[in-house]
């Protein structure tokens, strides 16, 4: 009996395409966010409200994932963005291979921001690098303050935590605070934003979070191509 | 239910490492899984029988060991153990700690039974 000592990390094979997709977004300046949360958290309202407030000069598009129907890609593509339905059939979270695949119908030199809406699932999502600059979690008020407790991998993982559906609070027995509190005992300094997708003005917040962050990244591709 | 998938990723992974060992037989395959690689080892444990179930490596071992979150604190240097997944360092209160160990999701070792065939060089693979 021999004991060969292995070093590679088991899903290697998506890390190494997750690297390649992300560095491909750093040079063509693409802002890539991964949203993942459950189902019914709000995900693709979110990115309705945000598709509609966008200057409509703003160069985005959406890869939305699903284990069935193209239902989400057809109410996104009502704001007149480019959007592909990623069907996984079966599988509860998108990967790397499906993400470099259905990019290949785009011009990453015409893309300033890239959603990809992740197959609505808290925990198999958090395992697969796509390649994003982040990974924004939305946790809805109308499900437990102490689910970053309980699904603590992706709380951990995620830069962001958007907590929606808020115009929701007064009729729910959640605290915001609490939740709020377990995110952060979970990943201490997490930024954190409060949203709503159908309040008057209740996606400001998250809309100015989103104006920094490509912001960010446009400076970036211009500080590398001075060098 | 991701494990299915990381099963299939671990079989591809001991045929890559058996393709320049030709009188190789795995015998028991290592992982380190950290706590937060939201990865269930009882489940990957079932979906790794399943798919070697009626193969040639019908008996082949899976020795998952979870790996519990540790932390280090930025502000006074403490090493810790993360109860209950709070981040906070234990000794300072500070909440500005990093991880340095339990979002893993490695291999560790692979065990085989030789019959005497000399391994291969095979060139261009890791």
């Amino acid at each position: 009996m021999e004991r060969l000592p292995l070093k590679s990390k088991v899903l290697s094979e998506n890390q190494i395409i997750a690297e390649s997709l992300r560095t491909r977004f750093r040079e063509h300046g693409v802002l890539c966010l991964n949203l993942i949360s459950s189902p019914g958290s709000g995900k693709t309202a979110l990115l309705e409200r945000t598709l509609a407030s966008l200057d409509p000069a703003t160069r985005v598009c959406v890869l939305t994932g699903d284990i069935q129907t193209d239902n989400d890609a057809r109410r996104l593509a009502q704001y007149g963005f480019p959007v592909q339905q990623i069907t996984t059939g079966g599988t509860c979270h998108l990967d790397g291979r499906m993400i470099e695949k259905h990019l290949a119908l785009w011009n990453l030199d015409e893309i300033d921001l890239l959603f990809i809406e992740n197959v609505g699932n808290l925990v198999c999502p958090s395992s697969y690098d796509l390649g994003e600059a982040s990974k924004i979690v939305l946790l809805s008020v109308t499900e437990g303050e102490d689910k970053p407790l309980k699904y603590p991998s992706i709380f951990f993982k995620s830069d962001l935590f958007l907590l929606t559906k808020i115009d929701l609070l007064p009729y729910v027995p959640f605290n915001a605070e609490t939740a709020e509190a377990n995110a952060r005992l979970v990943h201490p300094g997490m930024e954190i934003v409060r949203a709503s997708s159908t309040a008057e003005g209740g996606l400001d917040a998250w809309l100015a979070w989103l104006k920094r962050r490509m912001a960010q990244a446009q400076s970036q591709v211009f500080a590398s191509a001075e060098q | 239910m991701h494990e299915l998938s990381i099963a299939e990723s671990i079989l591809k992974a001991v045929r890559k490492e058996l393709a320049s060992r030709p009188g190789a037989r795995p015998i028991r395959v290592g992982l380190r899984i950290g706590e937060l690689a939201a990865v269930d080892v009882d489940s990957l444990s079932f979906c790794f029988e399943a798919i070697l179930k009626g193969t040639e490596w019908e008996t082949l071992q899976l020795d998952a060991r979870v790996c519990p979150q540790r932390r280090i604190c930025k502000d006074c240097g403490h090493e810790f153990a993360v109860v209950e997944y709070n981040a906070t360092c234990p000794m300072c209160a500070s909440t500005g700690t990093r991880v340095t160990s339990g979002d893993e999701l490695d291999f560790d070792y692979l065990e085989i039974e030789t019959d005497g065939t000399p391994a291969i060089e095979v060139q261009g693979v890791e």
